[in-house]
């Protein structure tokens, strides 16, 4: 008997599995479309939000226009796809004043202060046509300057453009921020292509 | 010799009509599989081809016939070639019986429905003949296991409708279309709803549809028979396919749910055949987006642990309510 349930009753029993399925097909066919149509539509800044593009610098609360960034070079020793590229910034060439500071120190036997470099980088590139959005440069920053950019209408037309100088564009969104920004969703959609 | 005109003129322009019919079919059918694809993912489906993408399966028709016909080195020219037009020409004929309304009917054929099942099974040597002549082992494997599919499906589709034959004495479609003239409580699908069941499955089966579509499965058998076939070679199939599905929902329509007469009495006309066959057509194209594809052990399970004893069982059933 049990194994007359389990090969005959079970099975009809489980056609019931079907009829669910077609419900639910059912009423996602009869549900309003999702999807945005492109060229007409674009995603409200709502929900690009939430859309994890390209990595980009995060600026400093106070001065924007420079990033977080300490160059301690986490990220790039992290990437496993090699795409960032960040230049640390050389000490500045002591002035006179300072020097004569220094060799005075040094004749008196104390602890000789050279100028130190700024921390932040010199350079930082960034090659989207290698990144695979790991995320790895991300988690592993220790002073929490790179996230994720909500840049979604971005199109290029060589692979050359994918290479990005994210200093630059951290300073171009500092001057957007600080200026009163064009509200039009058509002018922001041609920067955003632009950037 | 004026008899044999009489006959042969009115043939041949239900014939051009089957073709238009077939063309048209395929195209309505191509948009609505791809538009209702698209609203079950809630996406848009085509949209930029004319309004709302209309135009979207006409161009695409265009681009099939604008490829390069390949046929692949040492393959046999003549069955390579034959596959195809094997597959599609039966289609036309299948049309010519079925009786689209009270005077839309291609060829009073006495045996109707015998006629549409002998040139079905026409498929099978397409496929057998497509995989052959493809000089490809896969090929090969792939025609196997599509014939094996469409043979064990047409058994029991035969079986139920031979029980409708039983009940109603007629192999011609346009009598059994007329035994259930009057209100909806007249049609076949009340007394014989194992056997609309059956049919239906079978109908899924027979024509490779998901979830049986274990013919093509493109995406992990690599179609099989027509994985050789580019252009209009593979087009061809594609449109008997459609084709296929047209007339074995019109099949289905005619046998169980009334052919062209209305729900209500004094309401008939072609409009509700074609309103019911398109209605079938939507659940199978509901179903394909539904249903994940079943594996051949399954498919086969099915059909012989399933379908054919309850088709056997309902043939049986009905002649002994038939004999008392």
């Amino acid at each position: 008997m049990g194994k007359f349930r389990e090969n005959v009753i079970q099975p009809i029993l489980d056609c019931w599995s079907l009829i669910v399925g077609l419900k639910i097909t059912g009423k996602f066919f009869c549900k309003p479309l999702v999807t945005v149509h492109y060229p007409r539509q674009v995603i409200d800044s709502e929900n690009l939000r939430t859309y994890g593009g390209h990595v980009e610098l995060i600026g400093k609360p106070k001065d924007p226009a420079t990033p977080k960034c300490i160059s301690c070079m986490m990220c790039v020793t992290n990437c496993p796809s090699n795409c960032l590229k960040v230049v640390k910034q050389k000490a500045p060439k002591p002035t006179p004043e300072q020097e004569a500071a220094m060799a005075a120190a040094k004749e008196a036997g104390e602890k000789v202060v050279k100028p130190k470099a700024p921390k932040n980088p010199l350079k930082f590139t960034y090659d989207y046509s290698k990144c695979s959005l790991c995320g790895t440069c991300i988690d592993n920053c220790p002073a929490k300057a790179l996230q994720y950019s909500n840049n979604m209408y971005w199109v290029v037309t060589s692979r050359k453009e994918l290479e990005i100088d994210l200093l630059a564009r951290l300073k171009e969104q500092a001057t957007e921020l600080s200026a009163p920004a064009p509200k039009t969703e058509a002018k922001s959609a041609a920067a955003e292509k632009e950037a | 010799m004026n008899v044999f005109l009489q006959n042969l003129i009115p043939l041949i322009i239900a014939l051009i009509g089957a073709m238009i019919w077939l063309a048209f079919n395929a195209l309505i059918l191509v948009y609505c599989e791809r538009k209702f694809a698209g609203h079950i993912q809630r996406r848009p489906g085509p949209f930029e081809v004319g309004p709302h993408g209309i135009l979207q399966p006409l161009i695409d028709g265009v681009k099939l016939m604008g490829k390069q016909l390949v046929r692949p080195d040492n393959a046999d020219p003549v069955l390579y070639w034959l596959a195809p037009i094997l597959s599609m020409l039966p289609v036309l004929l299948l049309y010519m019986p079925i009786p689209y309304g009270p005077v839309l009917t291609g060829m009073e054929v006495n045996l109707g429905l015998l006629l549409i099942l002998a040139f079905s099974s026409f498929n099978g040597l397409a496929v057998i003949l497509a995989g052959w002549a493809s000089n490809n082992k896969w090929g090969v494997l792939g025609a196997a296991r599509a014939v094996s599919q469409t043979v064990a499906y047409e058994i029991p589709l035969l079986l139920t409708v031979l029980t409708i034959s039983f009940m109603t004495g007629t192999l011609n479609l346009t009598e059994i279309t007329a035994l259930q003239a009057g209100h909806i409580g007249h049609w076949f699908i009340w007394k014989q709803p194992l056997a609309f069941l059956v049919f239906l499955i079978a109908m899924f089966g027979e024509t490779n549809r998901a979830p049986f579509d274990l013919a093509e499965a493109e995406s992990e058998l690599t179609a099989g028979f027509h994985t050789e076939y580019s252009s209009m070679g593979f087009g061809l199939f594609f449109m008997a396919e459609y084709g296929y599905m047209v007339v074995m929902c019109s099949l289905c329509t005619v046998l169980f749910l009334g052919g062209f007469h209305g729900p209500i009495p004094g309401v008939e006309g072609w409009w509700w055949m074609l309103a019911k066959t398109y209605g079938l057509l939507f659940v199978m194209i509901w179903a394909r987006w539904t249903f994940p594809r079943v594996r051949f052990d399954q498919l086969l399970n099915i059909n012989w642990k399933w379908l054919l004893p309850l088709a056997t069982f309902n043939l049986l059933a009905t002649a002994l309510i038939i004999k008392l």
